[in-house]
């Protein structure tokens, strides 16, 4: 193990790392405990520049209550639940189909098509953003949630395949050969051998592409207009312009946004770093 | 298979691995290929035209082809420069995020009590989207109301209680206001920015380090390697794959750089904190009318730099993959 064990550093290493560790960590996490703080003060506070100091009373509840009442952030958490979860749904179920094609049968154009899922993933969003906007104006799409959704579904697709075909090219190959020399057919193959192997793929795959879809604020930007489909993220930066320097309701509303995630992260922790690394890194 | 079509299940039995991968294929085949990759040359294609993104009402197109226009009228376009210049600055200065997030790990690389959750909470702020963190830091440098502010006034500031009892602060210099500052508003931004950045590549680091090899860290000390160089010989070695992935996802992250541009200052002051990611975006829909054209070709140029960066990717992958099986 490196570096070494801070155990074998004696009971003085060990005391004192103990204590060095939640010491970086709050400074580490200044920002989100300031701004934490910050949710729950009144404006008396935030007017006379009490950051750091004890609140002068403590408004949680109030604040809280005042983004939903003095804005439409229930309507925009609905949009971000209603815009994620398909895209989630929608990607993971196209990429398994995809990765296991591009896993297991040996054809000529099967690492040019891989290939063109992984590039597709990388690509900066500018160069989409024109024509895709085009594309939802055209069909009607724009300025809603399905517009929006179809549009993640599809980008997101390119990152769910490459992850599936690199953890479905890992499971061992003797499987499915033995099942195709006892005749099972292939979408039998795909439904009851490979699905229930490469379920924690899609745990991991379904945290990370919530996660990446509920904090997209790009196309949020780019395919809505009104209030009716914005997601949260978006929200927040609205609720921005209309709480001008009320830093405790602006805080509030961005904690507010950043709970899903949070949540989703601490619930399937291993899985979502899973996903994160690739699967390069395991 | 269907047998009540003897010559016809006989010619889809025969090919049936020639043709199920591509019926598990079109599907995610053709939805990314209408909004990924067709996009990508018509973007490509819109870059030589003038167009407000508008139709006749028979239909058509009011684009006109202007050639190569466009990229003429970027060349002697200081925006765009300047976006360029701050796209490199993101490159080079996000790169700290992979030695920081490397520093950090080894640091938690321990096996204490409650660790997994110091873990966590470390990983914290990749977690949350980067417009509530640019909110954050937005308020953090705030010289009124954020850290920044309250820090400076306990640095510079003397608290002095006027005639009337009410509390004033006497300041030897004003607080600084980083991101209204020309100078400093993009150092401020990127600063926001390598928070999260340096999370996820920790988290990469730990889970790299998780896989070193325990008994060449023995082999290693018995011959007297330890420190800096046990870590440069024998550890980053075998930490490479994470170091790789965590340079191509910096470089990506850098490069994507919009969410916090558009939150802490959508560009400004005068233009100074604009990169191409958002000033294509404030070119393509701006309040006077949209300029697909022009924006096409900032985009374009955008995405020639990734290009540069995916094509190294995927050969890393393609060698791999002929190592492989």
């Amino acid at each position: 193990m490196f570096p070494r064990p801070v155990s074998a550093a004696g009971t003085f290493g060990g005391l004192s790392y103990r204590i060095a560790v939640p010491i970086a960590l709050v400074i580490w996490l200044l920002p989100l405990i300031a701004i934490f703080l910050t949710s729950i003060r009144s404006a008396v506070d935030i007017n006379s520049g009490n950051v750091f100091g004890w609140p002068s009373e403590f408004r949680m509840l109030e604040n809280y209550t005042a983004v939903f009442t003095q804005s439409r952030a229930a309507l925009y958490l609905k949009n971000s639940f209603l815009i994620t979860i398909p895209s989630v749904v929608i990607s993971v179920t196209l990429a398994c189909l995809a990765g296991y094609a591009l896993a297991i049968y040996r054809f000529r154009v099967a690492l040019p098509l891989f290939f063109l899922f992984v590039a597709g993933n990388f690509v900066p969003f500018q160069i989409l953003m024109v024509p895709v906007r085009d594309m939802s104006v055209q069909s009607g799409l724009y300025d809603t949630i399905a517009g929006q959704f179809l549009f993640h579904a599809a980008f997101q697709t390119g990152f769910c395949t490459l992850f599936m075909r690199n953890f479905i090219r890992a499971l061992p190959f003797d499987l499915i050969e033995s099942a195709r020399i006892e005749g099972v057919a292939e979408w039998r193959i795909f439904w009851y051998v490979v699905l229930p192997l490469v379920r924690p793929a899609i745990a991991a795959l379904a945290v990370l592409i919530f996660t990446f879809v509920w904090n997209d604020f790009f196309w949020a930007n780019v395919l809505t207009q009104g209030e009716s489909a914005k997601p949260i993220t978006a929200g927040v930066r609205a609720l921005n312009g209309q709480f001008v320097n009320n830093w405790h309701l602006v805080s509030a509303a961005s904690l507010l946004a950043a709970v899903p995630p949070v949540l989703m992260f601490f619930l399937m922790q291993r899985h979502f770093i899973a996903g994160l690394t690739l699967g390069a890194v395991k | 298979m269907d047998e009540t079509h003897p010559e016809n299940a006989g010619w889809l039995k025969r090919n049936k691995l020639a043709i199920a991968p591509w019926i598990f294929l079109i599907p995610a085949l053709g939805f990314f290929a209408v909004y990924v990759v067709l996009p990508i040359f018509e973007s490509i294609w819109l870059s030589f035209y003038e167009w407000n993104g508008l139709y006749r009402p028979d239909g058509t197109s009011t684009a006109t082809w202007v050639g190569f226009d466009n990229y003429a009228k970027l060349w002697g376009d200081p925006k765009f420069w300047i976006s360029l210049k701050n796209n490199v600055l993101w490159l080079v200065l996000f790169m700290l995020a992979v030695p920081a997030g490397l520093l950090i790990a080894l640091f938690l690389n321990q096996t204490v009590i409650g660790m997994r959750l110091y873990k966590s909470l470390f990983f914290f702020p990749f977690v949350i989207s980067q417009v509530v963190v640019g909110l954050i830091f937005g308020w953090f440098y705030n010289p009124d109301f954020g850290v920044v502010g309250s820090v400076w006034k306990a640095l510079f500031c003397e608290e002095t209680v006027n005639i009337l009892g009410n509390a004033t602060f006497r300041c030897t210099r004003s607080a600084p206001d980083i991101l209204s500052s020309p100078e400093f508003a993009t150092y401020g931004i990127i600063a926001a920015g390598l928070w999260p950045q340096i999370a996820y590549c920790m988290i990469l680091y730990l889970t790299g380090l998780n896989n070193v090899a325990a008994d060449q860290v023995e082999a290693g000390r018995l011959d007297g390697a330890k420190g800096w160089r046990m870590l440069w010989y024998v550890v980053l070695p075998q930490l490479r794959p994470a170091t790789f992935i965590a340079v191509v996802v910096t470089v990506i992250g850098a490069l994507r750089s919009f969410d916090m541009i558009a939150i802490m200052t959508q560009g400004g002051p005068f233009g100074s904190t604009n990169v191409l990611a958002y000033y294509m975006y404030e070119t393509a829909i701006s309040e006077y009318g949209e300029r697909y054209g022009y924006g096409s070709a900032i985009a374009t140029v955008l995405f020639l730099i990734m290009l540069v960066y995916i094509s190294y990717f995927l050969w890393r992958m393609y060698q791999d993959e002929k190592g492989g099986r």
